[in-house]
């Protein structure tokens, strides 16, 4: 069984719902802690969403210096798989394992909602077990969900498929958060890290997810974590 | 004691919300001439003695590592506080 570290800074939320949905996809959880310079020889990581260090100087930035980021900076590069969601992507952003950076919603609002996706690369260690071009549904919440880079990289990681996911827009309308180029999450070139605003662990058993009216059963965020547990296995 | 202002300006190219934002107040309140706003971050550093040139180059290189970030944001003053006395005086109110 894939053993899944889900990190814990001060001011995580969504920890204990990372580490719930490791375990509905049929995972162990490991609990690693911010302060530890120790990844428990762990064969992945999720980076939970939540306001680590409160959100001060930038979402993610105090965060990207913890005790436990070392090794996990070297980790990630190396190849293991990493997760960041929500202020977990903030932090993958500020830590320059994903390129960009996010910034709050141009509309200045918080935003929660059940949101539709599209899978855009279906080839990395998180989404292998979605269709390419796929649509799911999974809760967003946040209030500085902007992803920007500038036009060079945006351009870079178009031509390069590592746009993982997208927003879907109603014709006419906007993205939930003034994203560039609808951009909902983004993959490294290794396809190892992925980040997105998104909560696939929100959305991991039914009754619990988003609303039986979008049409889904409200489980759309679990292949992410049976994605990376599959990969372990094979 | 001395002292080293940093300032970090969110770059002109991306949207700035909170500057918005502000610039929605003004006009609400009677300050009508202000086109726009642009809202960043002034942090005071401290250093035990005086502010050399070392210490600012140590200033500028904690600026771009981490008082700021270079994808959205831009350093646009590493300064000795002192060099900073007029500003002070104005924000003040006494000028």
């Amino acid at each position: 069984m894939g053993r899944v570290g889900v990190v814990t800074f001060p001011g995580s939320l969504d920890d204990g719902d990372a580490a719930r949905a490791v375990r509905l996809a049929g995972g162990e959880p490991v609990r690693l802690w911010h302060g530890d310079a120790d990844l428990k020889g762990v064969d992945a990581v999720v980076l939970p969403g939540g306001f680590s260090y409160g959100d001060y100087l930038r979402c993610g930035a105090i965060a990207r210096f913890a005790p436990v980021m070392e090794p996990l900076v070297d980790a990630a590069r190396g190849g293991l798989p990493v997760l960041g969601i929500c202020n977990g992507f903030q932090v993958l952003c500020e830590a320059h394992l994903l390129p960009g950076a996010l910034v709050r919603n141009d509309h200045r609002t918080f935003v929660c909602t059940d949101q539709r996706l599209r899978v855009e690369n279906a080839a990395t260690a998180w989404t292998h077990e979605y269709a390419s071009g796929e649509e799911v549904v999974v809760p967003l919440k946040n209030g500085e969900g902007g992803y920007l880079a500038d036009e060079a990289t945006l351009d870079r990681l178009e031509g390069e498929g590592l746009v993982a996911l997208r927003y879907v827009v109603p014709e006419g309308g906007r993205n939930p958060n003034g994203s560039a180029r609808d951009i909902a999450g983004v993959a490294n070139a290794a396809g190892n890290v992925v980040g997105l605003m998104p909560h696939p662990e929100h959305a991991v058993e039914a009754g619990y997810g988003p609303d039986p009216r979008t049409g889904t059963a409200g489980t759309d965020g679990l292949r992410f974590f049976s994605s990376v547990l599959r990969q372990l296995v094979s | 004691m001395g002292r080293v202002v940093v300032e970090v300006m969110p770059k002109p190219e991306i949207l700035d919300p909170q500057g918005k934002a502000v610039a929605g107040a003004l006009p609400r309140l009677g300050f009508g001439r202000f086109t726009g706003v642009r809202q960043g971050k002034r942090f005071e550093l401290e250093v035990e003695g005086e502010v050399t040139p070392e210490v600012l180059e140590e200033a500028a290189r904690a600026a771009e590592v981490l008082l700021s970030n270079p994808v959205i944001e831009d350093v646009v003053r590493v300064a000795p506080v002192e060099a900073d006395a007029a500003t002070t005086t104005l924000a003040g109110g006494t000028a």
